[in-house]
């Protein structure tokens, strides 16, 4: 069965359909890269799968359960499903280990010595324990990303969203993130990227979901997805990117 | 010409000292009041029924556009009618708590829609709830950013206890009015209670900037 099962999804904002019909399936320890322009509706997918946004027809499952905005269980769940966006969202009044033990700290009811045992690790697995103390505004954009993956993974979550997480960075700080993802993908992590980071999308998803004016255009592994396009639209997007 | 002469006040020290800590209570007082007013009419305004949105609207802009004095004595003479009985102090500290809590209704607003959403949204996909992403999330940098406001209508609210002197109320404005009425000294009466209230707000403000310091520690990139 798959983890993330997505059936003919439709969401509009006003009078804009977003998605016209989206389907999909991810499957455990799977990295699926959604790529497309703008406007093609990827960040809403990916939204959509996390409740951040209800959806107007169609019905996303994760883990067999029916994704709802309304869903009784909500917190329960966003703390399975991890989301990382753009502009990192960290706390900027919290130091590293606040941002990382806050909702572990507030919800699971963890000592502070846990917290900080918690924090430790899941900064290790980013390459930043030594900021454990630091404020967000004392980090560059590429550690504060990293800082956001770490908060995510203290929630051990069973799936991880990421929207467009290298964006907002500086060229020189893209690889630090991807090296990060890289790992986790190795670790069999469930994987949802939005990314235009072409070489990341090649190199590490095992699905390349192009989509396409709020379809899913094409789809399939990244070798045969970007040799062989089989759309006019996907060879042009390819070629934009290049 | 007459010369000064603050001798004579020296007698009364233990009124100006009475005085000087009704005025002060009085400001705490009112400050705890308007400032619990402030903060929970704020997140009110923002996530409330409709119904209790207006009614916050009304409130602020009825407090905020009436003269103070009238609305002391609205709460002093008017509500003991209606079977509300209080002496005067506890009706000044009512009506300045509710004078500190409109302004700080809006203070407060401004400070958390200053907060991006994407933080809120950050809180939620945490899975706190509703008011751990208030509490936690939303208001600390939200009364940082406000904290300057907010120190200086608590300025304004501890010279605005004055008003309370209109009414009987025991503080340093009223004891001023007293010592004049035995010495006939109105000048040096008047500059030692402008002194004290001077001083007053001064340590209010080395109190506030150290305080402010010690509880915004975080560095905020410009």
């Amino acid at each position: 069965m798959a983890l993330v099962d997505i059936r003919n999804v439709t969401k509009s904002y006003g009078s804009t359909q977003v998605l016209k019909g989206v389907s999909l399936d991810i499957k455990e320890g799977e990295i699926v890269t959604i790529i497309g322009k703008s406007g093609s509706g990827k960040s809403t997918l990916l939204r959509c799968i996390n409740a951040l946004e209800r959806i107007d027809g169609g019905e996303i499952t994760v883990e067999g359960q029916t994704v709802r905005t309304d869903m009784p269980n909500l917190r329960d769940f966003r703390q399975r499903v991890g989301i990382v966006f753009q502009a990192f969202n960290l706390f900027p009044h919290m130091t590293v280990e606040r941002n990382i033990t806050l909702a572990p700290v507030l919800n699971k009811r963890i000592a502070k010595a846990e917290g900080r045992a918690l924090a430790l690790d899941v900064l290790e697995r980013v390459g930043l324990a030594d900021k454990i103390d630091a404020y967000p505004a004392q980090l560059s954009g590429g550690q504060q990303q990293r800082v956001a993956i770490a908060r995510c993974l203290a929630m051990r979550p069973h799936l991880m969203l990421f929207d467009e997480v290298t964006s907002a960075l500086d060229p020189e700080l893209v690889g630090e993130v991807l090296k990060v993802m890289e790992d986790m993908a190795r670790q069999g992590m469930t994987m949802v990227l939005v990314t235009h980071e072409m070489g990341f999308a090649r190199n590490a998803a095992s699905k390349i979901v192009f989509m396409h004016q709020g379809r899913v255009w094409e789809e399939g592994p990244p070798a045969d997805l970007f040799a062989n396009p089989r759309t006019p639209e996907l060879q042009s997007f390819i070629a934009s990117v290049r | 010409m007459q010369t000064l002469n603050f001798q004579q006040l020296w007698r009364y020290q233990d009124q100006l000292i009475d005085g000087t800590l009704h005025t002060l209570l009085l400001t705490l007082v009112a400050a705890v009041i308007g400032t619990a007013i402030g903060v929970a009419a704020a997140a009110a305004v923002r996530s409330g029924p409709r119904p209790v949105r207006w009614a916050i609207r009304g409130y602020v802009e009825l407090i905020r556009n009436t003269p103070s004095l009238i609305q002391l004595f609205v709460v002093f003479f008017v509500l003991p009618g209606f079977g509300l009985r209080m002496g005067a102090f506890e009706a000044a500290a009512i009506a300045l708590g509710l004078y500190f809590g409109a302004y700080c209704t809006e203070i407060v607003r401004a400070g958390l829609d200053a907060i991006p959403g994407s933080q809120v949204e950050a809180g939620q996909c945490l899975g706190l709830t509703r008011w751990q992403v208030f509490r936690h999330v939303v208001l600390p940098p939200a009364l940082r950013s406000v904290y300057p406001a907010f120190t200086s209508q608590f300025v304004l609210l501890l010279l605005g206890t004055s008003l309370a002197s209109q009414i009987s109320a025991e503080e340093l404005f009223h004891t001023g009015g007293f010592i004049e009425t035995r010495t006939y000294r109105s000048f040096e009466v008047y500059a030692v209670i402008c002194g004290i209230y001077f001083a007053l707000v001064m340590t209010f403000k080395l109190l506030f900037a150290a305080v402010g310091r010690l509880a915004f520690r975080w560095p905020v990139r410009r």
